[in-house]
């Protein structure tokens, strides 16, 4: 850099409003199933109706005959298709379990849900009619269902494996000094949570549509990812299609949640079968189809213990979990444990810390990343346990975390379990929670509704959480056995017009990401907002890419815009120093116009150096032509946003229902690039911890039937339900990256589901109550209740 | 059989069989896809349009069962010209929406509470979009939008 001052339009950290509303607002975007293209042929796929079991027959016979069929394939009839299994990218371990997994389901099935048969025809109808012609004959074997149970291998999914067990993965630096740690504790607490399996339910049900090109022998799939450029690696090697040869765009996409993080059956298919019949091939998911055929969250069964000294100082954490992988090993499954293996202690100082977790597979739909993905879990055992050990010492929950909590001085903050936080005052931002709720004051009222005799109980729930999000480092991601990187792309080019394009290898999806790229670009260039376009999710567009998930497309994406940006400038200020005959030093740029110091009038505008640059009749020697640079930008780190979150509940000792009463939350998720955005993340990712706390669950009956698939049953929130919140924040930049950003894509819901199952329990612990399953319906309140009352 | 009727203003007419939805007749046969499909158990509103000035669920109604009706769906809500309806407007203005896909229908419920319900407020709104989810924004923001139209369409009224 040289030292000319820069000064940017200060757009960063305004509320900006979304450029990609207008069209969403109009019903213009274009989602997967809009898209319409003549000729398409439309599959349905037909799904497993037993968990467990050996396929002796599939008749096929009236349903080729069927209207508008133009083919029925079963596994065997489509074996050449396939070049490789689907993709699990994160073999954890060395001897990791990875049975092989193709689209459909060859001799045996292994959850309600798995493919069996694809229906090709021209209707979306017609081949639903007859898919459901087809007759499988189906010898049911034992279902494996619970976690605990599967872990027996009594009955298996895999037999070939001889086990049900994919993997152990253990992280204990230091196993005799943790076991000295909990021998010489004073108080120790052993807690036991289940982490319950979770719907993902984005609002756009999955989508696919393969074309063949007419030539070449190209082909252009659309599908709802959340991971284009992922998606077109895994499907060209998956397919044996050269990869230049392939293009993937997501289009409008409706929400992910990780739920689109994947390489599913279907794409491979519509691409597979594309290929077959050198015509476009189309499918939609219906609804209750995706409760069984998209990945599902969560799934683990948590044992944590926390030693600790006479104050209620932690000298240990130590955790053992059993995680649900489900049938199969989808792109990431085994690595959902290991993104909150790190975690456990969350913002708490400890020196002793040791993680093991068992991955198992059970007859169920597979597990994978679901908002959060390990840190939800990672959050809840530490929050939950950290108020048990506050009621065994016989002190107020705030004030066993105010004696535990890692001191600002203490940043850089090596972690007992290999991390470096990067940055964080979290008594701080601690205070400022407390403070803006009137805890005192809430306690008084909890003891005076006590006192009265009340049986509307008053509950406050404190969760205060850490997360480690900016998906990542290289280096860090090889040594856990990843099998990609963590870095980011970004091209910034401005045209012959001055316009400036923005390419990006994120892939948003309703994170508002074309509003947020223009704001670090207009910021560092000094041009309008609206000169500046954002383009992504199309692979023929941005070849480089690594997606959106995890929390990681400001921190690792707006950073590489960032860097792009700061590198066109650079080129410009040379060719403008050149074209004015002044050095770099001498010039100033401000609000898209190069100056001389000292020489009023002697300017050239950007625009005036992206047309030089074009044209190339007059740059300096060497340089090339074009405005344009490109940065893949891999973070050094990852980062740590963290926060407070506090829920206010009323319970009635009557019938067990909570009633939500308020909902606070301050977030430090470092600087801020448009906080109307950072606000609407957070709300959204309250809501989704709070169901899981209050309402949602996959639920399994014993023979591995799924029996909540649809929204009829599975009870995702309505605005009725839901209040509205108290947002409020502290900043502690990141100097993990130059725009001194973290990440809040996940945060509301790491932090809510423990700040809301802590109320409840904190409301109902003078009857005795001390832990309530989730969701913890009226029911289970109720009964909770009357299982404490009567002990 | 065929099946005629007004939508956003203009006369369709289309053959259709008689199991047809609304919500395909308008988005396939028609050709109007701003109105989405989120469900299959009429649970979550994506696919709410105005009948008659009334909302439904389009997934819940037989395009037949629509015959000579006046539809409106989202993309009959923005002036001629592109300008936003003051209730799309209040969605991009107060961050009502994220992803977009639940918002066509979020916003014609939305428009219907306001017209049927003088003297709206946060309980009566909430209330009132109980039959349409959203995944995105936790409602805090829908909720606001809701509430800004409502003063602002008052006014105009």
């Amino acid at each position: 850099m040289t030292q000319v001052a820069e000064q940017g339009t200060s757009v960063i950290g305004k509320k900006v409003l979304r450029r990609e509303d207008p069209a969403l607002l109009a019903g213009e975007s274009k989602f997967v199933a809009d898209l319409d293209v003549p000729g398409a042929l439309n599959i349905f796929v037909l799904r497993s109706t037993a968990a467990n079991a050996r396929i002796k027959a599939i008749d096929t016979t009236a349903a080729k005959e069927s209207k508008g069929v133009v083919a029925v394939y079963v596994a065997a009839d489509l074996e050449s298709e396939w070049a490789g299994p689907m993709p699990c990218a994160w073999p954890v371990t060395a001897d990791m379990k990875n049975p092989p997994h193709y689209p459909l389901a060859k001799d045996t099935v292994r959850y309600v849900g798995d493919a069996v048969a694809v229906v090709v025809a021209e209707g979306a109808e017609e081949a639903a009619d007859a898919a459901a012609l087809i007759e499988v004959t189906y010898e049911e074997l034992p279902a494996v269902v619970d976690l605990e149970e599967a872990a027996k291998d009594t009955h298996l999914v895999h037999e070939s494996l001889g086990t049900n067990t994919s993997y152990v993965w253990e992280l204990n630096p230091n196993p005799e000094a943790l076991e000295r740690a909990f021998s010489s504790a004073k108080y120790v607490v052993s807690e036991r949570y289940i982490q319950q399996r979770l719907i993902p339910a984005a609002m756009e049900p999955r989508g696919v549509l393969a074309i063949p090109s007419p030539i070449g022998g190209d082909y252009t799939l659309y599908s709802a990812t959340q991971v284009p450029h992922i998606l077109k690696v895994m499907a060209a090697l998956t397919l044996g299609i050269a990869e230049t040869k392939l293009r993937v765009i997501a289009p409008s996409v409706g929400g992910g949640f990780g739920s689109k993080l994947n390489v599913y059956a279907e794409e491979l298919l519509c691409l597979a079968l594309s290929r077959r019949h050198r015509r476009p091939v189309r499918w939609v998911e219906e609804r209750s189809e995706g409760g069984q055929a998209t990945i599902h969250g969560r799934g683990q069964v948590q044992n944590i213990e926390l030693a600790a000294d006479e104050n209620g100082k932690l000298l240990g954490v130590r955790v053992s979990l059993i995680a649900d992988m489900g049938a199969y090993l989808q792109l990431v499954t085994p690595g959902v444990p290991l993104l909150g293996a790190f975690l456990y202690h969350g913002v708490y100082h400890v020196e002793n810390y040791g993680f093991k977790a068992v991955g198992v597979f059970t007859n169920k739909t597979p597990t994978d990343a679901y908002r959060g993905a390990g840190r939800p879990e990672a959050t809840y055992a530490i929050e939950r346990a950290m108020d048990a050990l506050a009621r065994k010492v016989g002190v107020d929950p705030a004030e066993i975390r105010r004696r535990n909590l890692i001191q600002p001085e203490q940043f850089p903050y090596n972690s007992p379990a290999g991390l470096v936080f990067d940055s964080g005052d979290y008594p701080a931002n601690f205070k400022v929670a407390l403070d803006r709720l009137g805890y005192s004051k809430l306690r008084e009222e909890q003891a005076q509704r006590r006192a009265s005799g009340s049986r509307r109980h008053l509950g406050i729930g404190i969760s205060f959480f850490v997360e480690m999000c900016g998906l990542a480092p290289s280096r860090v991601l090889a040594s856990l056995n990843y099998s990609a990187g963590g870095w980011e792309s970004a091209t910034v080019r401005v045209l012959p017009t001055s316009k400036v394009q923005v390419v990006t290898g994120t892939a948003p999806h309703g994170q508002g990401h074309e509003t947020s790229w223009a704001m670090i670009v207009a910021d560092k260039l000094g041009v309008p907002l609206e000169d500046i376009e954002v383009l992504h999710s199309d692979t023929a567009i941005a070849p480089h890419g690594m997606d959106t998930y995890g929390s990681r497309s400001l921190s690792v994406g707006g950073t590489a815009v960032h860097l792009a940006t700061e590198r066109v400038l650079d080129k410009a200020r040379k060719l403008a120093a050149h074209q004015l005959e002044v050095s770099e030093e001498d010039l100033e740029y401000s609000s898209g116009v190069f100056s001389v110091k000292g020489v009023p009038g002697k300017v050239m505008p950007l625009a005036g150096v992206a047309f030089e640059a074009f044209t190339a009749h007059n740059l300096p020697d060497g340089m090339e032509p074009n405005l344009e640079a490109s940065v893949s930008w891999d973070p050094p780190n990852f980062t740590f946003p963290y926060g407070t979150h506090l829920a206010v509940v009323e319970v009635d000792e009557e019938t067990g229902k909570v009633e939500l009463l308020r909902y606070l939350s301050i977030d430090d998720c470092g600087n801020q690039i448009n906080p109307l955005i950072v606000e609407g993340q957070i709300h959204g990712g309250i809501v989704q911890g709070i169901a899981q706390a209050l309402y949602e669950e996959a639920v399994y009956d014993r023979d591995g039937n799924l029996l909540n698939p649809s929204l009829a049953d599975y009870l995702v929130p309505s605005a009725a339900e839901m209040p509205s919140f108290e947002l409020g924040q502290t900043v502690t930049p990141s100097p993990t990256n130059p725009l001194g950003v973290k990440g809040i894509g996940e945060a509301g819901t790491i932090a809510s589901t423990p700040a809301i199952m802590n109320a409840i329990v904190d409301a109902l612990s003078h009857l005795g109550v001390t832990n309530i399953e989730m969701p913890a319906s009226p029911e289970r309140v109720w009964r909770a209740i009357q299982d404490a009352v009567a002990s | 059989m065929k099946v005629s009727m007004k939508i956003n203003g203009v006369e369709y007419e289309r053959d259709v069989e008689p199991r047809r939805l609304l919500v395909h007749y308008i988005r396939e046969d028609v050709g109007l896809t701003g109105t989405n499909v989120g469900c299959d158990t009429s649970s979550c509103g994506a696919c709410t349009v105005l009948m008659d000035g009334k909302s439904v669920k389009s997934c819940t109604v037989l395009a037949v069962q629509a015959e000579g009706a006046e539809i409106t769906t989202i993309e009959g809500l923005a002036e001629p010209d592109g300008t936003l309806h003051p209730l799309q407007r209040a969605f991009q203005e107060c961050h009502g929406l994220q992803c977009g896909y639940c918002t066509p229908g979020m916003v014609m419920a939305s428009l219907s509470l306001i017209k049927e319900n003088p003297g709206l407020d946060e309980r009566k709104v909430r209330e009132g979009l109980e039959g349409n989810l959203c995944r995105c924004t936790g409602y805090h923001n829908i909720v606001k939008a809701v509430l800004q139209a409502a003063d602002e369409m008052g006014v105009k009224a």
